[in-house]
């Protein structure tokens, strides 16, 4: 590696615009003439709409247009859609309900839009949306995914009878139940994972410009697949035609998932625009945040794992229930399904596994992918139980897990998943080594006598990233391809553009993708620049979740960049007089190796534009494109130790110490690396701890719907953190990179609990573990 | 309608605004100052944070009007030219960033916290003074690491001075 290159540990290029506050976001866009929209939500849970008064509306000061349902069907536009198909274990399709963009009979949700106002200022367009007479007609509302399943449950959908949109089955049930009857031990759990609304700092917004001369949309969205939007709103919403609509993803900040879905809003800002005559900006507030962007989790599980009388796991059996919301939101399905169920085996040899899932409409915002995505759900349930059947067999935590750790790969798990690569117990070694696992004992004590209860809790993770081979996730039901794109542009002068389709929210994907150019040429970091984020500039992508970019997105450049290195190397070796196959490139410079005959590579560069020297037959220009599609997931896997003390007066739980030890494969830059992994285990922490999404049952309201009522965690909330990396390279891509973005929400949250109950001597405790919960737990005896 | 006059990052400024204008949408809107952000409406998530007559506000807890006649500086007016402030050269260094959203506010209030301990700094206070600032990418690890090490900084070049 060089001082630049891969492994280096860069400061980050796009970080001077931030800091200087020169970042560009969407609401710090201006158009000429862009006016400000507002929109009209349902207050109710579950209601008919009986009428819509917009005549009071449209009188008041500075409205320009007030555009309602009836209006946006007239010109069909179209329902927003799921786009992977899940079909029931009897066959059947899932049973998908209407989701118009605006609202036209029926509310079902509150915050659902009826309608929007565009008027000359933001705060005209609220004070007209708040004269919009809209007549519900209220009806019974259910919150709850159990209790709408329940005969006589308010129905949503009349798509989805009992408001059960699948029931999906994965794995082997008789073989399962087999191992069960027959086990020497089973532990048994009542597994909840709490709903967590993702919360990213930058809300939501988007601005959409009809230019009528150029018969010609563009829409700026604050997105993580501006690509993804672009063909989803040509294909399915009739926005308009991909030719005509040009979607920019410009700063974003943050995303967690949140941000990979479209949204009603940009659809309807584009269509109003059109429809007004004007450019039109809507910017959600932090409460429109809470109760629209896609929730993450809400699933509750009733779980068996069966031991034989050696403490080896022989079964695992689920049954979980998906509260889905009111909507299926666009990648929904795959959540509790591919993304969660296939992931059960954890890092355990598991010879039977069967999970069944329902999933299930509720008068709540639509839930989707938040920060690993099913994985997370998966990883709670496996090392809560797994620590559990520790404690009743009485092995200690490591000793069960290590003892029925997976050493042997390739290893095909029951559900789906072949695991390439890994290395378990090193992962387990370094955890139990940097937290001082054998000196707890020790550390208990010491807390005991100044009237602290302290706890020890472990957790050993596995993801599926590098999302996804196309063919594999097409025949279980994906509606698009996983692939990434990128084109390599070495400028006359020497200098190279990256055009990527993967989107960075705060990955530094300007930086480390650089740094791979960097690395492969020898030239400096500064002369590469990394262009996203625009469907103008870069041809089609597939964008960044899913922890993609570095497996998927980086290897569509190292794949561009081979074949810029191949036809530099036949310039080189024309300029040089020389075989092709003796030119190397170091340094910034291309040598014929073992002598002193060199070209620069900006020389190099310059020859292919000129094109006055060039081999034989050869097309002037150095620009190459690529396509990856990855033949396999990749598994990244690792173990968090979490060290807590329980104050037994008030049951407030301090993180006292909190360690990670990871296994991403090979690195680009470790400094991002561990970012990444810091802010995954907060969120993973605050899901643990402090978030809680509430909705009141009766009326369906969202109780907590503002940074007073929901707790994000905050400085002193959280300790520093304890990491490391170790490293057995992904087999089945090229920079053998298996990603690490969402490794630590996916692996802290069990290490909490587990450290609790082990703290507290109670296991029944569930997410968040507020001081409240905690002190309960501890007298409940 | 106000009328309201300040000094905005060394420049006087004016302008005609609805009485119930946020300073904050003053210097986004009227003045194209778009480093200062809007995260939240109640005041919790601090990445609105400007200075007002040396201390750290949030500018969407006040209106535009309470601000007329004092000395606003914001994320653009914390260094002059080309230059960082050792506060947001620490946020770069100790990648202390990463969407970018939270991080003018961030700055602004670390730059406050430091002025006001001149004593310098622990992690535990750097972290119990970052009550009113929220990241969601950071997990505040490496926020605190840039506060602490621009505060040592600071110390060492007025010590030097």
């Amino acid at each position: 590696m060089g001082m630049e290159g891969i492994g280096a540990r860069v400061a980050r290029k796009e970080d001077r615009r931030f800091v200087t506050g020169a970042g560009r976001y969407v609401d710090d866009m201006v158009v000429p003439g862009m006016k400000h929209a507002a929109f009209v939500r349902s207050p109710h849970a579950h209601a008919e709409i009986k009428g819509i008064d917009v005549s009071a509306a449209q009188k008041k000061p500075g409205v320009i247009a007030v555009l309602t349902g009836k209006e946006l069907k007239t010109d069909g536009i179209g329902n927003l859609i799921c786009g992977w198909m899940i079909h029931s274990k009897d066959g059947s399709p899932m049973n998908m309900g209407a989701w118009s963009p605006l609202a036209v009979d029926k509310v079902r949700y509150v915050g659902d839009a009826v309608a929007i106002v565009v008027a000359d200022t933001k705060a005209q367009a609220r004070d007209a949306a708040e004269a919009v007479e809209v007549s519900y007609d209220e009806k019974d509302a259910v919150t709850d995914a159990a209790a709408a399943l329940k005969k006589g449950a308010p129905q949503l959908h009349p798509e989805a009878a009992n408001n059960l949109i699948y029931d999906w089955e994965i794995g082997d049930s008789a073989a399962a139940d087999k191992a069960i009857a027959s086990a020497a031990h089973v532990t048994t759990m009542h597994i909840v994972n709490n709903r967590l609304v993702p919360n990213a700092m930058e809300p939501r917004a988007a601005l959409g410009h009809y230019d009528k001369a150029e018969d010609h949309y563009t829409c700026w969205t604050t997105s993580q697949n501006p690509h993804v939007a672009r063909l989803v709103m040509s294909a399915f919403y009739n926005v308009a035609p991909e030719n005509k609509l040009r979607v920019i993803a410009p700063d974003v900040g943050g995303g967690f998932g949140s941000k990979i879905y479209i949204y009603p809003e940009e659809i309807v800002c584009l269509w109003a625009s059109k429809k007004s005559g004007v450019p039109v900006k809507w910017v959600a507030d932090r409460t429109e945040s809470f109760l629209t962007d896609a929730h993450g989790r809400d699933h509750v599980s009733e779980v068996k794992l069966a031991l034989d009388k050696d403490n080896k796991i022989t079964a695992l059996k689920v049954d979980t229930i998906a509260n889905f919301g009111a909507y299926m939101s666009l990648f929904s399905s795959a959540v509790p399904t591919y993304l969660y169920a296939t992931l059960l085996s954890g890092q355990y040899v598991i010879p039977a596994i069967h999970c069944n899932v329902r999933a299930v409409y509720t008068n709540t915002a639509p839930v989707d992918a938040y920060r690993g995505a099913g994985r997370p759900e998966a990883t709670y349930l496996l090392e809560r139980t797994i620590e559990t059947a520790a404690r009743e067999v009485g092995l200690s935590p490591a000793e069960f897990r290590s003892k029925n750790f997976i050493r042997e790969f390739p290893y095909q798990t029951p559900v789906i998943m072949n695991y390439d690569a890994g290395d378990y117990e090193t992962s387990l070694k370094a955890a139990m080594k940097a937290a001082d696992y054998d000196g707890f004992a020790a550390r208990r004590d010491a807390a005991k006598k100044k009237g602290k209860l302290r706890g020890i809790g472990m957790s050993c993770y596995i993801e599926a990233c590098g999302i996804a081979p196309s063919a594999a996730v097409g025949s279980l039901g994906a509606g698009v391809g996983l692939w990434e794109s990128a084109e390599v542009r070495v400028n006359g002068v020497g200098t190279i553009e990256v055009l990527t389709g993967s989107h960075s929210h705060g990955q530094g994907h300007e930086t480390t993708f650089a740094q791979l150019v960097s690395d492969r040429f020898g030239v400096p970091l500064d002369s590469v620049s990394i262009v996203h984020g625009d469907t103008d500039k870069v041809q089609m992508g597939m964008g960044t979740y899913g922890s993609r970019s570095g497996a998927v997105g980086m290897s569509a450049i190292a794949k561009a960049l081979d074949k810029v290195e191949a036809k530099a190397k036949k310039i080189a070796a024309h300029l040089l007089e020389a075989d092709e196959g003796d030119i190397v490139i170091e340094n910034g410079e291309l040598k014929v190796a073992g002598t002193d005959k060199t070209v620069p590579w900006f020389q190099m560069a310059l020859a292919a534009y000129t094109a006055h020297n060039l081999p034989e037959g050869m097309e002037p220009g150095l620009k190459e494109g690529a396509f990856y599609d990855p033949s396999n997931f990749t598994f990244p896997a690792g173990c968090y130790v979490c060290e807590v003390e329980v104050d037994p007066d008030t049951g407030d739980t301090e993180i006292v110490q909190f360690v990670a030890a990871d296994d991403f494969g090979n690195i680009i830059n470790p400094m991002i690396v561990e970012g990444q992994v810091h802010g995954g285990i907060a969120q993973g922490v605050g899901q643990a701890l402090l978030e809680g999404c509430q909705y009141d049952a009766g009326s369906g309201q969202l109780v907590t719907a503002s940074y007073m009522d929901y707790t994000m965690p905050r400085a002193d909330d959280l300790p520093s953190f304890k990491v490391s990396t170790s490293n057995t390279p992904c087999p089945s891509n090229p920079l053998g990179i298996k990603g690490c973005g969402e490794a630590g929400a996916i692996g802290s949250p069990p290490a909490v609990i587990n450290a609790i109950t082990d703290a507290i001597g109670n296991n029944d405790l569930t997410m968040p573990a507020t001081p409240q919960k905690v002190w309960a737990a501890l007298n409940a005896n | 309608m106000s009328e309201v006059s300040m000094v905005v990052n060394g420049r006087e400024v004016s302008g005609t605004v609805e009485d119930r204008t946020l300073l904050v949408h003053f210097l986004r809107e009227n003045l194209g100052l778009t480093g200062t952000h809007v995260g939240c409406d109640t005041s919790q998530c601090g990445a609105c944070v400007v200075h007002m007559d040396g201390k750290a506000v949030k500018s969407c807890s006040m209106l535009a009007a309470q601000a007329a006649g004092s000395e606003v500086v914001t994320i653009e007016g914390l260094a002059p030219g080309a230059d960082l402030h050792p506060v947001q050269a620490a946020f770069k260094e100790h990648h202390g960033l990463q969407c970018g959203f939270c991080t003018p506010g961030m700055i602004m209030a670390a730059v406050d916290m430091i002025d006001r301990h001149p004593g310098g700094l622990d992690e535990k206070t750097v972290r119990a003074e970052l009550e009113g600032n929220i990241c969601r990418c950071t997990g505040y690890h490496n926020i605190v690491k840039a506060i602490l090490a621009a505060s040592e900084a600071m110390a060492k070049g007025k010590k030097a001075a």
